[in-house]
């Protein structure tokens, strides 16, 4: 009975949106990468405020290269506020500060005085909660990134549009309307559209602040299996409220409750065997 | 039956509907009193104004009216019937009428005409010189009052600073116009010694449009949604590269709407240019500068450094002289018609020009 009890919640986190055929209890196989892979983002000690009100107590977190990290938790937990931490979004709001320790990219700490936010932007992409295409051509939102980046060349931009909508899975459904605007999208399409046009500047990050939290399942299911095929190019960091989401598509996962994290380890480990009560009470959904 | 049913949904009259009743006929009779008001003030400047304005006969508008500069109105007796002249006409009439004495061999008669100033001839030039004043204070007001929003909303770190700046702009919106006329006048005029000049005008109606310009941009750059700003800065967008490319154009339509209302004011306003911009009389038109044979910076400096004539001042002028009566009263409601039109032209030239940003910049 107890384990039944137990393993309930599992039944959910393991069938997929898109294949019902897998057994029940294991969350959908992932290939991990062989052997070691680097550390690309390095945090250590970091306390967060918001003004006076910390929001972040004391994180250390290695997150790997090419991998998909989950972040979980419930709302308010600071997960969000980690996510903006890593393309310095948080500074502009007025009163942010970090106020210890330090976020490494690539062993650069991105608080340094002499790191451009507007250069660390264009190295990790960001795709928000709620899909925010430009009121403009879908072209157009591919080729903002570059054309403020200065490049003109329209057969440069072509090629990229291209490329980044099939890399986004959304060329076959769009490569006839390309000039008519983003909004003219569904909301699936629409979110798809946004990770297009981060994929535009080839960033090396893509962080996703609850990408599908808006989407119908099968959107989602659209959205999972791209986030699959682009973390063989990109290190993703994904910030959920599904857990089923975190168990189907990220490698790694890390669990944060009221502003410190309280378990990180593969996302197979948090879900079935989590070695922080917190955390277990959480994934087996007793509460959050 | 169906009377047999009993109906638990039937009206009945108690305090709370008798109320109900009693506040919306409140609502209505005020919306009917304002729009009767209105339908009144329009309609006597209307029905008069077109008086002047529209002829019976073909061409069915009064062109000299509207193409002519202002003249005094000579009105006298002859042969027992009152005769209207204007200035220049009357002048040839009477050397004509001199000459063909003179070589009758009669006295040269004696035409004893009552005057009105400004009562013939036309209003063209404070036609242009109010158009001008439009379009030079909107730029001006537009140019500054958006930059200063755009610092204040989307740059400067909100704090108690940021609050008194706007509550200073707010109190500027409450500033009487003559004050505003009387800084022009100080500042403009007298201390940058500009004279009475087409730019001490621009200026001082852009300071006064400025409060309601700031306002209404500062709300239209606010209601540009958040996810904009933030996917263009996720891009790497610089903030100048943000807001000009997804900020701006979605504020556009939000701030010409506001400027509707300004340009309304702008021409409107008597007191901030009789001071600093406006003159009684004028025989030049502004253009006539270039003509004056000087080289053309000398005639750009003088066409900014010119006074012109205005259609409220010319109100003001013609409305403020006595004797009263129907010679005088022509020229006072043709002109406030005209005015009007004029307000109207523009106002809905911005509108089409909004309407059509905003289809284009929809969201």
């Amino acid at each position: 009975m107890v384990t039944a009890n137990a393993t309930a919640p599992m039944d959910n986190l393991s069938a997929p949106a898109t294949t019902a055929s897998r057994a029940p209890y294991v969350p959908a196989p992932r290939q991990f990468a062989p052997g070691n892979t680097r550390t690309i983002i390095d945090i250590e000690n970091l306390d967060f405020y918001y003004g006076e009100k910390q929001a972040l107590f004391d994180i250390n977190l290695k997150l790997e290269e090419k991998r998909v990290t989950a972040f979980i938790g419930p709302s308010g937990c600071g997960k969000s506020t980690l996510l903006r931490c890593f393309n310095r979004m948080n500074d502009l709001i007025d009163g942010t500060a970090t106020k210890r320790g330090s976020i490494k990219i690539n062993d650069v700490d991105i608080s340094r005085r002499d790191v451009d936010p507007i250069e660390l932007r264009k190295r990790i992409g960001m795709v928000f909660q709620k899909s925010n295409p430009f009121p403009k051509s879908i072209y157009e939102n591919i080729t903002y990134g570059l054309r403020i980046q200065g490049v003109k060349s329209k057969s440069r931009l072509d090629e990229v549009v291209e490329k980044s909508l099939r890399g986004a899975a959304l060329w076959e459904e769009v490569k006839d309307r390309l000039y008519e605007s983003g909004l003219g999208l569904s909301g699936g399409q629409q979110q798809r559209l946004c990770i297009a046009r981060a994929i535009a500047v080839e960033p090396e990050i893509i962080l996703m602040d609850e990408p599908c939290s808006a989407l119908d399942p099968i959107a989602t299911a659209k959205v999972e299996e791209l986030i699959h095929e682009l973390k063989t190019r990109y290190t993703i960091i994904i910030v959920t409220h599904s857990m089923q989401q975190a168990a189907r598509c990220s490698d790694k996962t890390a669990f944060f409750y009221i502003g410190r994290l309280i378990e990180y380890a593969d996302t197979r480990t948090i879900f079935m065997n989590p070695s922080n009560p917190q955390t277990e009470a959480y994934v087996s959904g007793r509460f959050g | 039956m169906s009377s047999a049913v009993h109906n638990p949904y039937a009206a009945k009259i108690t305090a709370v509907r008798n109320w109900e009743k009693f506040f919306f006929s409140i609502f209505r009779g005020a919306t009917y009193f304002i729009l009767l008001c209105g339908a009144v003030v329009f309609g006597h400047i209307v029905i008069k104004g077109s008086k002047t304005v529209f002829r019976l006969t073909p061409p069915f508008i009064n062109v000299p009216f509207l193409t002519q500069a202002p003249e005094t109105l000579n009105v006298f007796e002859r042969d027992g019937k009152k005769v209207e002249m204007g200035d220049k006409e009357f002048r040839a009439f009477r050397q004509s009428e001199e000459a063909k004495a003179k070589a009758a061999g009669q006295p040269a008669p004696v035409f004893k005409p009552e005057t009105y100033a400004y009562s013939a001839g036309g209003i063209f030039p404070c036609i242009v010189g109010t158009v001008l004043l439009v379009l030079g204070s909107m730029t001006i007001a537009l140019l500054l009052g958006v930059a200063a929003a755009i610092y204040l909303t989307e740059y400067a770190v909100q704090g108690p600073t940021v609050r008194a700046i706007r509550l200073a702009i707010l109190n500027l919106a409450g500033v009487p116009s003559i004050v505003f006329g009387l800084f022009g006048y100080g500042m403009f005029v007298m201390f940058f010694g500009w004279d009475t000049s087409l730019m001490a005008g621009w200026f001082t109606l852009a300071f006064m449009v400025l409060p309601v310009i700031i306002t209404a941009s500062e709300e239209a750059l606010k209601t540009v949604p958040k996810g904009f700003r933030e996917g263009s800065l996720a891009l790497g967008a610089t903030k100048w590269q943000t807001i000009r490319k997804s900020v701006l154009p979605y504020a556009l339509p939000g701030i010409l709407t506001s400027s509707i209302l300004g340009i309304a004011r702008v021409a409107g306003e008597t007191a901030p240019i009789m001071f600093t911009a406006a003159f009684a009389s004028s025989d030049k038109l502004p253009w006539d500068v270039f003509r004056s044979g000087g080289s053309f910076t000398q005639g750009l400096h003088d066409f900014f450094f010119q006074g012109v004539m205005a259609l409220p001042y010319h109100i003001y002028v013609v409305s403020s002289k006595i004797p009263q009566n129907e010679y005088t009263e022509r020229v006072q409601y043709g002109t406030a018609f005209v005015f009007m039109l004029i307000v109207a032209v523009i106002a809905t030239a911005s509108i089409v020009l909004r309407n059509k940003l905003r289809s284009r910049y929809k969201w």
